[in-house]
C-alpha cells in the first residue's frame, strides 16, 4: 500500500469502530447481541479497538435456544472470562416454560422464531435502549436497506418505510422513551471480508468453523448436522461426513458445508470458490422468499 | 482470484463506493445485475430464485435486474423506493454501490446515497439522450461533491451501438457540464442486457477506445478523494480506563475527518481554544507515528486538558472556520415543509446542537439549475440555500472542501426524525 492509504479492510474496521463509538456515546444502557458465530466475534474484536486500552463499555446478550453446538457455548463462556466482559444469557426455554413461547413441533421444527420473544423480553427486562448486532447488509435482500443505526418502535418493531436517512457519517440516534435501536457495526461487511479480516488479524474462532467429523443428514438440498432432539424423516440417513459449519446459529436449521479446509486460508480459498450463499444452507431462510423480512418486522436481529 | 485472496494480494485491495443513478427503466438494475453477474458475485441459489421468478413472470431471459429487487412492499409495487447497498468485488478494489431510485420524488434517498459516494454512474438510455432527469441527477452528484462521473449511454444495441449516436449525448452532456462543479467526467457507451463496455470490452463499438465501465472502476484514482490537507479530528469519545495499569490515561478517541496527524504535532483545541502537543496515538495493534483521514483511533496530549465529545482537536498552523451563522444548501427529507424561523437539533460532526433558520435564500430548480427567489416553500426533495443561526460556534470547513467537516443534519424536535440534510456553503 501507498502512503496514507488504507485497504478496504481497514476502512471497513474504521467505520465500525466510529459506530461502536457512536452507540456509547448515543445510548444509556447499550448491549451487544452475541451468537458466538463469527460474525459477533469480530464486532466484539471491533469494539475491543474502539475502546482500547478501557474495557468494552457494555455487556454481551447470548439468546440461548437450547439447541447449540456444544462448542459455542464453551467459546461463549472462556471469551467472557478472557476479556473480563459481562455476559448475559436469556433461555427460549424459560420464555416456554412461562407461557410467552409456545414451541413447534413435529420434523423441521426450529426455536430460531421464538427467539425473538426471548430476545424482545430480555431487552425491556434489562431497559436496553440500544441493541447492537452482526447483522451484514449482504447476508439477504431483506438486509440490503438497512441502517447502521435501525429505529424501533415500542413494540420492538422494524418499520421498513419509517428508517431514517443516514448520510456522511452523522448517526441520528434520538429517540421517545420506550423507543429502542438495533445498531448494525458490520453492516457494509461481506462474508469474504469477514473471513479475510479474522486471517488478516488472527483472531480466535470456534473451531467449529474448520473442518471435523460429524453426523448429519439431507434435508432440502443442504446438509444438517445430528442433534438428539432433531426429528428425521423416514427418507433421511445419517452418514458421517468431514464438515464444517459456515454460518453458526441453532443447530436445528444450521446447515454445514462438506469442507477439508482446517487452516484460516483454506477458509477464505474455498469461500472465494463456492457458488452458494452463506444462508442457503439455513432452513429459517428458505420458508419464504420474504421470511426475513417478516421475522426483522417482528423484531428479530 | 486465488492468488488475491491467499497469497495477502487482499491486502492491497481499496475500498470504493459509488451510486448508480437513471430514470426508471433506464436499466439501472441491469447495469447492477450485470456487474455482480459478470463479476462472479452472483451465487446459484439467488441465480435460481431468479430464474424461478423469471419464468413464473412469463419473461424470455433471465432477468438480472430481479437481482437487486428489495423489500416485499416494492416487490409489489414493482419500483425501488429507498437506498439499498450492494456488494461486490474484483482483485483490485471491494465496491460498495448505493443503489438509489431516480424519479424526483426520491432525490432525498438520491442525496443519502451521494453522501459518502467516490463516483456516480449516471445512465442515459441512447434512444432519449440527455432528459432532465439526467441534469438532475448530474446535478446531486455535484452538489455532494461526488469526485467522479461516469455517464454511461446505456442501450447501444437499440441504436445500432451508433457512434453518432453517442457523440451527439455526448456533446449534449457536455454543454450543461460548466455548470456543475466536478473535476472528472467520462463517457462509457454500454448495453447492459448484452454486456458491452460493462466489463468486457464490446467487439461491436471497436470505434470506442476508452476504458470500459468495470476497467474505470477499478483503476480510477480515489486515494485523491480524501482531504490530505486540512488536519481535523473531531472527538468522539473520551477513553478512560481507570485501571492500575492505565491509571491516568486519558484518551480521545475518533475518526480523522481530514489531514495527517503526527505524533509531537503541535495542536489546538475547539473551543477552548487550548494548546497541547500529541503524546502518542493508540490503537489496539501498535502505537502510530502518524494517522490520517479516514483512520479512526485514540490520541492522548502532554498537557492535562478538559476535552470532550463535539470538540475538534486541530494542527495549530491550519485552523477551520468558526461561526454561529451558517449559509448552507440544504436538501430537505420531510412531508413538513421546512419552517422559516424553525428551531431543529442540529448534528455537525460529533456534536450536537440547536439551531434556527434565519432565512430562505433561494430554492433550487433541480431540472433547469436555475435559482428560484420566488417560491420559497421548502418541501420534501427539494434543494434550497439558507441561512440558519447556531446555539454555540461550530467549528468547520467549507462543504467542497471537506465533505464530513462541511456537512450537518437537522433533526426535528417533537419527532426526532432528520428532517434535513446540510452542505456549507
Ligand atoms: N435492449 C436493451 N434493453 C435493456 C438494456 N438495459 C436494460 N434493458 C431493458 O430495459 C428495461 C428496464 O431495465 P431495468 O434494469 O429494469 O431498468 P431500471 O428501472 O433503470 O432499473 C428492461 O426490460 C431491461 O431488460 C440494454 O442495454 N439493452
Amino acid at each position: 500500500m501507498k502512503k496514507n492509504n488504507i485497504n478496504h479492510l481497514r476502512e471497513l474496521e474504521s467505520e465500525s469502530i466510529f459506530i461502536l463509538r457512536e452507540v456509547a456515546s448515543q445510548f444509556e444502557n447499550p448491549v451487544m447481541l452475541f451468537s458466538g458465530g463469527k460474525d459477533s466475534i469480530i464486532m466484539f474484536h471491533l469494539a475491543r479497538k474502539a475502546f482500547y486500552p478501557a474495557k468494552v463499555p457494555f455487556a454481551l446478550m447470548h439468546i440461548d435456544t437450547g439447541h447449540n453446538f456444544e462448542e459455542t457455548i464453551k467459546f461463549r463462556d472462556d471469551l467472557a472470562k478472557k476479556y473480563g466482559v459481562e455476559m448475559i444469557v436469556k433461555y427460549v426455554q424459560d420464555s416456554i416454560d412461562e407461557g410467552k413461547a409456545v414451541e413447534e413441533s413435529g420434523v423441521g421444527a426450529s426455536r430460531n422464531s421464538i427467539q425473538t420473544i426471548t430476545l424482545l423480553d430480555g431487552l425491556e427486562e434489562l431497559k436496553v435502549d440500544c441493541a447492537m448486532g452482526g447483522g451484514r447488509r449482504d447476508e439477504e435482500k431483506a438486509r440490503a436497506k438497512e441502517r447502521f443505526f435501525s429505529h424501533r418502535d415500542e413494540f420492538g418493531q422494524w418499520d421498513p418505510k419509517n428508517q431514517r436517512p443516514e448520510l456522511w457519517n452523522l448517526f441520528n440516534g434520538k429517540k421517545k422513551p420506550g423507543e429502542h435501536f438495533r445498531v448494525f457495526p458490520i453492516s457494509n461487511w461481506t462474508e469474504m471480508d469477514v473471513w479475510q479480516y479474522i486471517l488478516m488479524e488472527n483472531i480466535d474462532i470456534p473451531s467449529l468453523y474448520f473442518t471435523h467429523k460429524r453426523k448429519v443428514f439431507k434435508r432440502d438440498g443442504s446438509w444438517l448436522a445430528h442433534a438428539p432432539y432433531m426429528q428425521l424423516k423416514d427418507s433421511e440417513e445419517l452418514v458421517e461426513m468431514d464438515v464444517r459449519c459456515r454460518t453458526i446459529g441453532d443447530i436445528t436449521c444450521t446447515g454445514v458445508t462438506l469442507s477439508k479446509a482446517d487452516k484460516l486460508e483454506d477458509i477464505v480459498e474455498e469461500i472465494a470458490t463456492t457458488r452458494v450463499t452463506e444462508r442457503g444452507g439455513r432452513a429459517d431462510d428458505k420458508r419464504s422468499e420474504a421470511a426475513m423480512e417478516d421475522r426483522k418486522k417482528e423484531g428479530y436481529f | 482470484m486465488t492468488d488475491t485472496n491467499t497469497t495477502g494480494g487482499y491486502l492491497d485491495m481499496q475500498l470504493m463506493r459509488f451510486t448508480t443513478a437513471g430514470s426508471v427503466d433506464d436499466g439501472k438494475s441491469t447495469l447492477i445485475g450485470r456487474l455482480l453477474y459478470d463479476s462472479k458475485s452472483i451465487f446459484e441459489d439467488q441465480m435460481e430464485a431468479i430464474e424461478l421468478t423469471s419464468k413464473r413472470k412469463g419473461e424470455k431471459h433471465v432477468n438480472l435486474a430481479l437481482l437487486t429487487d428489495g423489500l416485499r412492499a416494492e416487490r409489489e409495487q414493482g419500483i425501488t423506493i429507498d437506498v439499498a447497498y450492494r456488494y461486490f468485488a474484483t482483485p483490485k478494489r471491494k465496491f460498495i454501490i448505493a443503489d438509489t431510485p431516480g424519479h424526483i420524488q426520491y432525490t432525498r434517498n438520491m442525496v443519502t446515497g451521494a453522501s459518502t459516494a467516490n463516483l456516480a454512474i449516471i445512465l442515459i438510455d441512447a434512444r432519449n439522450g440527455v432528459i432532465e432527469q439526467t441534469l438532475r441527477h448530474a446535478y446531486i452528484a455535484s452538489l455532494l461533491q461526488i469526485p467522479h462521473i461516469v455517464v454511461c449511454i446505456n442501450k447501444m444495441d437499440l441504436v445500432d451501438y451508433d457512434e453518432d449516436t453517442y457523440n451527439k449525448i455526448k456533446n449534449q452532456f457536455m454543454e450543461f457540464a460548466p455548470k456543475l462543479d466536478v473535476k472528472d467526467i467520462r463517457f462509457v457507451p454500454i448495453s447492459a442486457l448484452k454486456g458491452d463496455n460493462v466489463v468486457d470490452r464490446s467487439t461491436v463499438m471497436d470505434w470506442f477506445k476508452g476504458s470500459t465501465l468495470m476497467h474505470i472502476l477499478e483503476n480510477i484514482y480515489i486515494s485523491g478523494d480524501q482531504n490530505y490537507i486540512d488536519p481535523r479530528f473531531p472527538v468522539q469519545y473520551v477513553v478512560r480506563p481507570q485501571s492500575d495499569e492505565y491509571h491516568d490515561y486519558r484518551g480521545y478517541a475518533g475518526r480523522i475527518d481530514g489531514g495527517i496527524f503526527n505524533v509531537g504535532d503541535p495542536v489546538k483545541i475547539f473551543p477552548s481554544g487550548f494548546e497541547s502537543k500529541i503524546k502518542s496515538i493508540d490503537t489496539l495493534n501498535e502505537s502510530l507515528k502518524s494517522a490520517f483521514a479516514p483512520q479512526s483511533v485514540t490520541m492522548t496530549l502532554e498537557d492535562d486538558i478538559d476535552i470532550s465529545r463535539g470538540d475538534m482537536i486541530v494542527k495549530t498552523n491550519n485552523l477551520p472556520e468558526s461561526s454561529q451563522d451558517i449559509t448552507a444548501m440544504i436538501s430537505w427529507f420531510h412531508e413538513k415543509p421546512l419552517r422559516l424561523n424553525g428551531k431543529y437539533f442540529l448534528k455537525h460532526t460529533t456534536s450536537d446542537l440547536r439551531c434556527m433558520v434565519k432565512e430562505i435564500s433561494f430554492k433550487m430548480d433541480i431540472n433547469t439549475l436555475e435559482r428560484n427567489f420566488d417560491d420559497k416553500e421548502v418541501k420534501m426533495n427539494d434543494i434550497a440555500r439558507i441561512k440558519i443561526r447556531t446555539t454555540k460556534p461550530i467549528f468547520y470547513d467549507s462543504y467542497r472542501r471537506n465533505r464530513y467537516t462541511g456537512s450537518f443534519i437537522l433533526i426535528e424536535e417533537g419527532t426526532n426524525e432528520t428532517v434535513g440534510a446540510g452542505m456549507i456553503v
